[in-house]
């Protein structure tokens, strides 16, 4: 039993790490329609711009403003450059575009800041700490706990605020908010920093996690199976499509694994995918899309 | 009343008219010529080992990830793994059956990949689109898996790879590089031959409708999931086939690895830079991936007279593919094959401007 | 002239809105019968029922004297009856030529072998199609567009390659949702003259949804009005026109 809720905490803390990465999807996603790959490119550069810095000898605080306001910038110049150009053309379009453009970062990422893994050091010990007799690694909780501040902030920017109310607007109905008089392109721009500044958190709590190499890239493609099961347009279900996501690996790993060799994380996610979108193809939150001819 | 269109352009001062191609390239005779006969004699080792078979194989998966992403609209990130399939099973065809000529081993690989393709094409009759790529993505990562963790696969070898077993034809060994050329260019124009039938034909016709509109494609009687199913199993045929050259006739020796999503990504490049949904595209495509990062080396010792990092040139191709992609989809989103067409097209026009 | 369609009691809703309710009438084999009402009369899910893309709640449906239970469109197309959409659904990448021939899909014989190594059955068959289609072309004088990708073209062209998309299966029964929506006054001509021809010389029955009251006074001979789901008028078209229920309905006074 105490494997069980040992490995079902586990899987459930790495969730919520999922759930981070899918949330900065959902943001894009609800206000400009795309699935945006780069993300993950995005994720790296942002862990790597901080690690460099840190290692340039400076400090904690600064190295981190300086990141996030690197990742605005280069949220500003992707909506320019790329978004703004193809604003009316397919799904697969934008996602190809997005797979274009995380190429471009991961070069430059690699090329400005070399290849080898970094150790990413944000001060938390990964010490176990036992509930009862339950082992919970610290650093999982210290990370669930950053993800779920950052979700509180997140949902009181979108409730609260002005823009977010306007966010939310340019999500649900484009054409009418722009004849509400919301400027489109700003929302855009504004999306994709926030999703750039989540994707920094993402970046440096994965970092930590694994070391900033490049299959941090990949990790967006397990947000798919994560969108999917939530739903594309939901932050809600982001989390929740995290959370399911984590703790079926982590069980699946440990109960299913051994009867067939082990090393089933990779693709179980994907399995699982699968399955909800047989049951439910817009996911458990998302919007259903109607066809008519 | 009839409206005569004396001139390719603006009949009502719009946007010029798209024309649909279907014409045979000029010159194929001669081409196929050069290729068959002029190339092996001239030839050196580098160019067909590094650049002529690759460009091939390539060339040979874009086409048939284009018969499933370009012509029927089905986005798949997975060709890779339907590789993997084809050279584990050709392998393990030319291992266990005693006897078995090259292309039937061939032919048995590209039909155990295309059952497998078929297998991961039956969700999408029930996921659309886009959600499509999770299906290919457990493909991928699926296949990677298995072909990696059961030995039975590479026959218990302890590195996990499987290498070029008797490539012999008729009793002629065609382990050198010109054997290895003449069997890939074989089956390349082979294949090529076929999906250019298939394309022409109601097959293909009815591929596209699904790809346009499948909804009205089932409207009007086109039987939309069967084939769907139809395009993931000839795609993953071909790419069954492109697996097995490019483990045995390009590399010698491949395992799960020589197959990652990072090899998928590269064949979905080739189709987007070269041209969905068109058959030369692939090769223009082919030939640009295969090139391009010969001709970064060259103009980087050139340019920085030999001193320039081999690591750097990869990270600036990384910049210059993902840009190119970006400029295409923008541009020009029937790729590399449209603007050499209209570039031919207003070649031919010039003369006639005076 | 005997009743080629028949359509009895029919009716149909969705979530609680009933878009046809309690419908009746005949269509005679030869005619041309205009449908037409306010928007959202549930003219198009009258067609829609009729060729299978929608099943109807209640009443019955007769084809050539046949009872016409539940069809899906593939088996409704089998039985001849063709049909073109409100929104042009043309396959936009593909030439004139290759929409046209996508009309013959449902007669293709050879496997799919066949047809990748080329072999004769396949090869015969494409030439029988593509005389077909030669055909049509020259009939909607389309040819100068053969190749042309249909995205491309002009929205009335576009129609014009959607109908004969349609034609091309020799349909006993043609059903047209607003044919000539957004095509000024010559392109209407034409259609209408298209239309007729149609009818006159290849026998077609034609049910066709039209707005324009010139055009379906001129085009057709048998007037179907409906208004919220329910026939308000049905007859010839100056019987129609002088029918109070219809005028009250949408009519109004002419011109």
């Amino acid at each position: 039993m105490n494997f069980f809720l040992e490995t079902l905490i586990g899987g459930l803390l790495a969730g919520t790490l999922y759930s981070l990465v899918a949330i900065g999807f959902v943001l894009i996603y609800k206000a400009s329609g795309v699935f945006n790959f780069a993300q993950g490119a995005m994720l790296l550069f942002a862990a790597l711009t901080f690690v460099s810095l840190h290692e340039q000898g400076l400090p904690f605080a600064l190295a981190l403003a300086l990141t996030v306001l690197v990742m605005i910038v280069g949220a500003l110049l992707i909506e320019r450059l790329v978004l703004r150009p193809l604003v009316n053309r397919s799904q697969i379009t934008l996602f190809m575009a997005t797979l274009g453009l995380s190429f471009i970062i991961e070069g430059l990422a690699q090329g400005l800041m070399g290849a080898q893994v970094r150790a990413l050091d944000l001060g938390i010990e990964d010490v176990p700490l036992f509930v009862g007799e339950i082992m919970i690694s610290q650093f999982d909780l210290v990370a669930s706990g950053v993800s779920a501040l950052l979700v509180v902030v997140l949902a009181l920017l979108f409730n609260k605020t002005r823009i977010g109310v306007a966010l939310r607007a340019v999500a649900d109905d484009t054409r009418a908010a722009l004849s509400l008089g919301i400027n489109l392109n700003r929302i855009w721009q504004i999306v994709w920093a926030v999703a750039g500044v989540v994707g920094l958190v993402a970046g440096l709590l994965w970092g930590a996690r694994q070391g900033v190499q490049f299959s941090l890239s990949l990790v967006v493609l397990k947000a798919l199976p994560v969108l999917i099961i939530g739903g594309f347009t939901s932050i809600g279900g982001a989390i929740v499509g995290g959370l399911i996501v984590g703790a079926a690996e982590n069980l699946a790993e440990a109960y299913i694994g051994p009867l067939i060799g082990g090393g089933i994380t990779p693709w179980f996610a994907y399995f699982l995918a699968l399955i909800f979108l047989y049951i439910r193809p817009a996911g458990l939150f998302g919007d259903r899309a109607i066809e008519r001819v | 009343m009839t409206v005569t269109v004396s001139r390719l352009g603006a009949v009502f001062d719009e946007a010029p008219l798209t024309l649909v191609r279907r014409s045979w390239p000029v010159g194929l005779p001669l081409l196929l010529l050069v290729a068959f006969v002029v190339l092996p004699w001239l030839g050196n080792d580098y160019w067909l080992n590094a650049i002529l078979i690759p460009f091939l194989v390539l060339s040979l998966a874009g086409l048939g990830l284009n018969l499933l992403t370009g012509y029927t609209g089905q986005t798949s990130v997975g060709a890779a793994g339907f590789m993997a399939v084809g050279a584990f099973a050709t392998y393990g065809l030319l291992l266990r059956v005693p006897g078995l000529p090259l292309p039937l081993a061939l032919i048995g690989g590209g039909l155990i990949a295309g059952a497998v393709g078929l297998l991961f094409g039956i969700p999408s009759s029930r996921i659309k689109g886009f959600y499509l790529m999770v299906t290919t993505l457990a493909a991928q990562f699926f296949l990677e898996w298995v072909f990696a963790k059961f030995p039975w696969f590479y026959n218990h070898a302890s590195s996990g790879t499987i290498s070029a077993p008797r490539l012999e034809l008729f009793g002629y060994s065609l382990a050198s590089p010109v054997g290895r050329y003449l069997l890939t260019l074989s089956c390349v124009v082979l294949l090529t031959w076929v999906a250019v039938n298939l394309v022409r034909s109601q097959v293909g016709r009815n591929w596209m409708a699904i790809r346009d509109m499948d909804t009205a494609a089932s409207v009007i009687g086109i039987p939309v999931e069967r084939y769907k199913r139809l395009a993931f199993a000839v795609s993953s045929f071909y790419l069954g086939i492109a697996g097995a050259l490019w483990a045995f006739a390009y590399l010698g020796t491949a395992s799960a690895g020589s197959f990652d999503i990072n090899r998928s990504f590269q064949i979905l490049f080739i189709i987007i830079i070269g041209g969905m949904g068109s058959i030369a595209g692939n090769f223009i495509g082919a030939a640009f991936i295969s090139l391009t990062p010969i001709l970064l080396s060259h103009a980087g010792q050139w340019l920085f007279d030999g001193n320039v990092d081999a690591g750097q040139l990869q990270n600036l191709q990384k910049i210059l593919f993902g840009s190119l992609i970006i400029w295409f989809l923008i541009k020009e989103p029937e790729g590399l094959v449209r603007l050499l067409a209209d570039l031919r097209e207003r070649i031919r026009v010039w003369p006639l401007r005076f | 002239m005997s009743a080629l369609l028949e359509v009895r009691n029919v009716s149909l809703s969705f979530k609680g809105v009933k878009a046809i309710s309690d419908l009746s009438f005949s269509v005679r084999r030869g005619e041309i019968c205009a449908l037409i009402g306010p928007n959202g009369a549930g003219k198009s899910s009258l067609l829609n029922i009729l060729n299978g893309v929608y099943q109807a709640d209640a009443g019955q449906l007769f084809f050539a004297s046949e009872p016409l239970r539940r069809p899906h469109p593939l088996q409704a197309a089998r039985l001849g009856i063709g049909r073109t959409f409100q929104n042009n659904a043309l396959f936009k990448k593909m030439s004139v030529l290759d929409n046209l021939l996508t009309g013959l899909s449902r007669f293709q014989r050879s496997f799919f072998l066949e047809q990748a190594l080329g072999l004769p059955r396949a090869r015969r068959e494409a030439r029988a199609f593509a005389e077909r289609a030669e055909q049509v072309l020259e009939f909607l004088e389309l040819q100068p567009w053969r190749d042309v990708a249909v995205g491309s073209l002009a929205y009335g062209l576009q129609k014009r390659v959607e109908l004969g998309r349609a034609l091309i299966a020799q349909p006993t029964l043609l059903l047209l949702d607003e044919p000539m929506a957004g095509m000024n006054a010559e392109e209407k001509q034409d259609m209408s003259r298209f239309i007729a021809d149609i009818n006159r010389d290849l026998g077609t029955t034609v049910i066709l949804i039209e707005h324009d009251i010139q055009v379906v006074m001129g085009l057709s001979s048998h007037v179907v009005v409906l208004d919220y789901g329910r026939k308000v008028g049905d007859g010839t078209p100056a019987e129609v026109q002088a029918n109070p229920d219809v005028i009250a309905a949408y009519l109004g006074a002419p011109h």
